[in-house]
């Protein structure tokens, strides 16, 4: 039974939790509403918060100066395509631990976690030789094969979750109604098991859309993504604050609203289904 | 029922990932492992065709005996310790307080969430340039209001301020998973504990505390392992200056700027070993939870 709450109360946590959330907010509030200021009122002392002359010069000047368009594609089909590619391989993968589990799948399981730990900078070096030799240094491909299997371990675990929860019985059923493999797949499986798909899609096209090691030591000026072009403004020249809060709101715009969507899912992704 | 056919099917279905993973996995490890014992330093001359020499154990005696180790390592335990302490008891409070009714909960959570999703290194460049900057950053302006000089943080208080940058990022991640477990605890039972006149501060004791101990215990694992390989905040901030070079940025320098492949791959052996201690109990815990 829930408690009678009285509205006091109710008033005071409203109060308090506004406040902290506005708190914690308002770095990313205050790039936004940067990125709409010149670049001398970015800088104005008292600073300006809503009583400024609003512009859209920065966005257009970011896109001029360095062709912002090539990075964001490059950031659209890295995230996409190490995704995607993930998804393709991790499906069967986690289908066959959930439906058809052996003695062995929970050791594949927490042996796959295992390979997530790997510090990154511990094989930094092979991989940019194996990359200096396959001809991979900075290109996309190379980037989606390194985000794919740094995130494989992290599909393969999700859709496990997910794929566990949907009965067995139903698939014994379809079984029993003489079902094939492919088609229990296809048309019993597949429609029950979109939402958790889509869940991994999302959750793991943001962290590989955020990934800043690999993206920063592996690409130059062809395959870049957005985390590497914002880090060029980590020395820049003359008033630039204008122009950084543009091409930051540009970045993580797309990927705020993406990540509003997964908030439930996190949880569940990221803690390998130790906490719903 | 799993028959004959259908096992032999889902090993098929399991191999590309397995495969993957173990190559992944398999090959730079023993690449790592193999220069790690040799003298490579690729602009001297060395390569992998004119062989390498074999030096033993030497890159690993030097890393840990370079003057830059230690001060690395008390670098990492501050950063990870300060950012833990910090995300952990603020991730408590902040989950508490989201779970009290109150009006515009949804636009709250959104707000407390979002910081999780900025990149790195936009949260990075964002604080640096726009809040820490000693003469046009916001804090800057705040301190003059009230009299004070503004403070040089990236320099002066470096380890401060990559501290609180790095915990504005994870605080959301700690506050998300905490919520989620207070929510699945039983209001009954506080309910009871406050009719019997148990005062706040006990309640939150004996009940809330315990109850939230695993999902605690989870936050600590997951970011320590996280926290110990940050590079992008460090890496466009300090770039490892002022103190807060890191083991992961110290290796990265070894293996990248100075090009010293064998004492770099030391280095990335001893940082291997470290975040598998770590792993080894995350891994028992999630492990754990297989079974139920």
């Amino acid at each position: 039974m829930a408690r009678a709450v009285t509205t006091q109360r109710k008033s005071i946590n409203t109060l308090v939790a506004w406040v902290i959330a506005l708190l914690i907010f308002f770095p990313i509030l205050w790039t936004i509403l940067t990125s709409f200021k010149t670049e001398a009122q970015a800088i104005n002392d008292p600073p300006l918060f809503l009583f400024f002359d609003w512009t859209l010069e920065n966005y257009a000047v970011v896109q001029e100066r360095s062709d912002y368009m090539k990075f964001l594609w490059n950031s659209v089909i890295i995230a996409g395509g190490s995704t995607i590619l993930g998804t393709i391989i991790a499906i069967p993968a986690a289908w066959s631990m959930a439906f058809v589990p052996s003695k062995r799948t929970k050791d594949i399981l927490l042996w796959m976690l295992s390979t997530k730990m790997l510090p990154a900078v511990g094989v930094l070096y092979p991989i940019y030789l194996l990359f200096i030799q396959l001809g991979l240094l900075d290109t996309r491909v190379g980037l989606v094969i390194v985000l794919m299997l740094i995130n494989l371990p992290i599909i393969v675990w999700m859709l496990y979750t997910y794929f566990k929860e949907i009965p067995g019985e139903i698939l014994e059923a379809a079984r029993m109604d003489g079902a094939s493999l492919r088609d229990e797949i296809l048309y019993v499986l597949t429609p029950m098991a979109i939402p958790g798909i889509a869940s991994t899609i999302l959750l793991n096209l943001i962290l590989a859309w955020n990934e800043a090691f690999w993206t920063l030591n592996l690409t130059a000026a062809n395959a870049a993504p957005l985390t590497a072009f914002i880090a060029s403004y980590s020395s820049p020249e003359g008033l630039f604050f204008a122009k950084l809060s543009a091409a930051s709101t540009m970045a993580i715009a797309p990927i705020l609203i993406l990540g509003w969507f997964s908030q439930k899912q996190l949880v569940r992704g990221l803690t390998f289904g130790a906490v719903k | 029922m799993a028959t004959q056919h259908s096992r032999s099917a889902a090993r098929f279905m399991m191999a590309p990932a397995v495969i993957l993973l173990l190559g992944w996995m398999l090959v730079p490890l023993t690449m790592t492992l193999f220069f790690s014992f040799k003298k490579y330093l690729p602009l001297r001359g060395d390569s992998l065709a004119n062989g390498l020499d074999w030096v033993g154990f030497d890159n690993y005696v030097r890393f840990v005996t370079s003057s830059s180790f230690w001060p690395s390592i008390y670098a990492t335990l501050i950063i990870v310790g300060g950012v833990l302490i910090i995300t952990v008891i603020l991730g408590i409070l902040l989950a508490i307080l989201l779970d009290q009714p109150m009006w515009g909960q949804g636009v709250v959570r959104i707000f407390v969430i979002a910081p999780f999703f900025v990149m790195p290194t936009v949260s990075g460049l964002v604080w640096k340039n726009m809040f820490m900057d000693p003469v046009n950053g916001i804090l800057a302006h705040l301190w003059r209001f009230f009299g004070a000089a503004p403070v040089e943080w990236l320099s002066q208080a470096s380890m401060q301020s990559i501290i609180l940058i790095v915990s504005w990022q994870w605080l959301p991640f700690a506050t998300l998973i905490l919520l989620t477990a207070i929510q699945s605890l039983d209001s009954e039972q506080l309910e009871a504990a406050e009719m019997d006149g148990a005062p706040v501060l006990k309640r939150f004791w004996y009940i809330t505390l315990p109850h939230l101990s695993r999902a605690i215990t989870i936050v600590i694992l997951i970011q320590t392992i996280f926290l110990l390989s940050i590079f992008a905040e460090i890496f466009v901030t300090t770039a490892g200056a002022f103190g807060t070079k890191t083991l992961t940025y110290l290796i990265f320098q070894r293996v990248l700027e100075s090009q010293n492949v064998g004492l770099g791959s030391a280095g990335g052996v001893y940082a291997i070993i470290l975040a598998n201690i770590v792993a080894i109990f995350l891994m028992r815990i999630v492990g754990k939870n297989l079974d139920a």
